[in-house]
């Protein structure tokens, strides 16, 4: 019997394989992302998408060399209680993936979340809005350049004095 | 004097002193807790300290019904117009407590959505400091409010027409520009 990393190896060119304490995590490139989560609910038995999530690299001093947002899947077999975290790297200019929710269903408000923070457009996506923050937010405020006290969102607000209220 | 014709258990007062005296010992809280300052409202209206004994114990869920806002915990930029909305359904006379560092003044969250203290979008009349506050010290803020409505209090309410409480809130006054910060390299 073969193990999910193994399988993973013979179908698809991964660019990193690495462990840490038990955890499994492969690197996949953006074109192939669609199809290396395919592969792995329907023929691994990853039926569980735990999370979806997402690191801005910036001025991260080990940077990775594939690009500057890393994408984090988070899958789980609930028969035999394996985890896989795959992982696929893209760039401001490129940032979009293609959105798993005909995979799995959970993946509709984690990308949504993604894409409220980080501005990653996933193609494909059913409804892809704002999740968190308010409809007309015009940034991503998880993106390391984004100012830790925003551009003025949280002042540009109505006042109400005691005569109006 | 005619006084010394009344028998006994009448009192004479001021009409004013009168409504302002049934208003402080009959306020109606509007709980608008967000954060772990509404636990400790919660403790202030359960038996051991026992708000009732100060006549706030009425904490209603409808703003019609209610005429002190305790805002008890941060108020995000999305969640401000909401407060908002709720402030202006209530009816006059109203007073709104801020409770706590965060509705106060923003807190340890000084980030994007974190609006800076609720003073500068709505009016606040008293500010309870604490990280959350004890309920002891909310009750002092219920008491000094109540010292308050007693002594500057009016009939119909003519108090908050005064200029000094119709001065433009921080927001207006100065303006907050951000501060830039350096991305840090981690």
């Amino acid at each position: 019997m073969l193990s999910t990393i193994q399988r993973l190896r013979e179908n698809f060119a991964l660019l990193e394989e690495s462990q840490f304490r038990g955890q499994k995590r492969v690197v996949v490139p953006r074109e192939k992302v669609f199809e290396v989560l395919k592969f792995l609910k329907e023929s691994c038995g990853f039926d569980m998408l735990v999370d979806v999530t997402c690191v801005d690299y910036l001025t991260y001093p080990r940077r990775p060399p594939w690009g500057r947002f890393g994408l984090v899947y988070n899958l789980l077999s609930t028969e035999t209680g394996e985890r896989l975290i795959v992982r696929a790297y893209c760039d401001v200019d490129s940032a979009s993936v293609p959105s798993v929710v005909p995979l799995w269903e959970a993946a509709n408000w984690l990308e949504r979340e993604v894409w409220d923070m980080f501005g990653i457009r996933f193609e494909g996506h059913p409804d892809l809005r704002r999740i968190l923050l308010p409809e007309d937010f015009e940034d991503h405020p998880l993106r390391k350049d984004y100012p830790l006290q925003g551009k003025g969102e949280r002042h540009n607000l109505p006042v109400i004095t005691r005569a109006e209220g | 004097m005619a006084l010394g014709l009344l028998p006994g258990n009448v009192l004479i007062t001021r009409l004013e002193a009168l409504v302002n005296w049934c208003r402080k010992n009959s306020l109606w809280p509007m709980p608008f807790a967000t954060a772990c300052c509404g636990i400790e409202l919660m403790a202030l209206g359960a038996s051991r300290h026992d708000v009732a004994r100060f006549g706030a114990e009425v904490f209603r869920f409808s703003p019609r019904q209610c005429d002190l806002m305790i805002v008890a915990g941060r108020v995000v930029m999305k969640m401000m117009p909401v407060l908002q909305r709720i402030w202006q359904q209530m009816h006059e006379p109203k007073w709104c407590i801020s409770m706590g560092a965060c509705a106060s003044t923003g807190g340890v969250f000084d980030t994007y959505s974190v609006v800076q203290g609720i003073d500068r979008f709505i009016p606040v009349d008293i500010y309870v400091p604490g990280c959350p506050p004890r309920p002891e010290q909310l009750i002092q803020a219920i008491l000094d409010l109540q010292e308050k409505i007693q002594r500057e209090g009016t009939l119909l309410g003519r108090e908050f027409d005064e200029p000094r409480r119709n001065m433009p809130p921080r927001a207006l006054l100065e303006n907050p520009g951000e501060r830039p910060l350096p991305v840090q390299p981690f």
